[in-house]
């Protein structure tokens, strides 16, 4: 059974600067300098939103020497990823049923002259 | 392939669209009367709808039952807020689990498209609570979780 999304993990997604930091984390594993470099924003208000994202589990951190750098947690994806996919499969049953109502209903004139 | 999509947009909703081979007017039908209600909209296999109030009208009622053999059933209640026939539906539901999640705002849209319909629909995203009821109402086969859709997040 798929598990339940928590909800720090939509928190997380909610805000713009740290998507737009997992965006560049898709990008491959980077340090808190250059994950700060394309935002007009202080190092700590960054290691803030890298906190957030890393208590959600949305990234992990290692250490080296000095340096933490981050990367992806792509395992803290899952729940989301199986919430969207209960709810498409869910969506997706109730509308081929839908299609399966509209084609029964559409042409009863049609239908007849074929029998 | 599906030709169903589901996208996030934004920190808030969910939108998604469906291409339906019959006319905007007929696919609306199927969202507002109840005798047709009952008849699609059940979700993951093993469900019915044995109650479908769907009062459609500005204020009008919505309540919707859901039984599956085995299971705790659920139900939603909702009002209709605007209604543009075979155009658009705006309406609220809440989900009661058995304590009523917040207002769910659900905005479907039904366009012309060739011979047939586009519809969309865009609603909010819902809260922990109503994730948890929508997972555990039939996904128990594991599902191998694609990460493709990450980008869809981000």
């Amino acid at each position: 059974m798929a598990s339940v999304p928590s909800n720090s993990v939509f928190d997380a997604l909610a805000d713009g600067t740290r998507r737009a930091i997992l965006a560049q984390l898709a990008q491959g594993e980077a340090t808190v300098m250059e994950i700060a470099a394309p935002f007009a924003m202080s190092q700590p208000a960054i290691s803030q939103h890298l906190k957030v994202l890393e208590e959600a589990g949305l990234i992990v951190r290692r250490v080296e020497g000095t340096k933490r750098p981050c990367r992806l947690n792509l395992d803290g994806f899952r729940p989301v990823n199986e919430w969207l996919d209960a709810l498409r499969d869910g969506l997706s049953r109730s509308y081929e049923r839908l299609d399966a109502l509209l084609a029964e209903t559409k042409t009863p004139q049609a239908k007849r002259k074929r029998k | 392939m599906s030709k169903l999509t589901l996208q996030t947009e934004g920190d808030r909703f969910v939108v998604v669209t469906r291409r339906f081979a019959a006319s905007p007017e007929a696919v609306y039908r199927a969202h507002t009367d109840p005798k047709l209600v009952q008849k699609w909209l059940l979700g993951p296999e093993g469900w019915s709808m044995p109650v479908c109030i769907c009062e459609a009208k500005p204020g009008g009622r919505i309540r919707y039952e859901w039984v599956s053999p085995g299971k705790p059933g659920f139900h939603i209640t909702g009002e209709f807020l605007e209604l543009e026939p075979y155009r658009r539906i705006v309406h609220v539901e809440r989900m009661h689990l058995p304590d009523p999640t917040p207002e769910n705002r659900v905005e479907t849209v039904f366009t012309p498209d060739g011979s047939g319909t586009l519809m969309t629909m865009r609603m909010t995203l819902p809260n922990e609570q109503a994730r948890a009821a929508m997972c555990s109402s039939g996904m128990e086969h594991g599902m191998e979780a694609s990460y493709a859709r990450l980008e869809l997040m981000i």
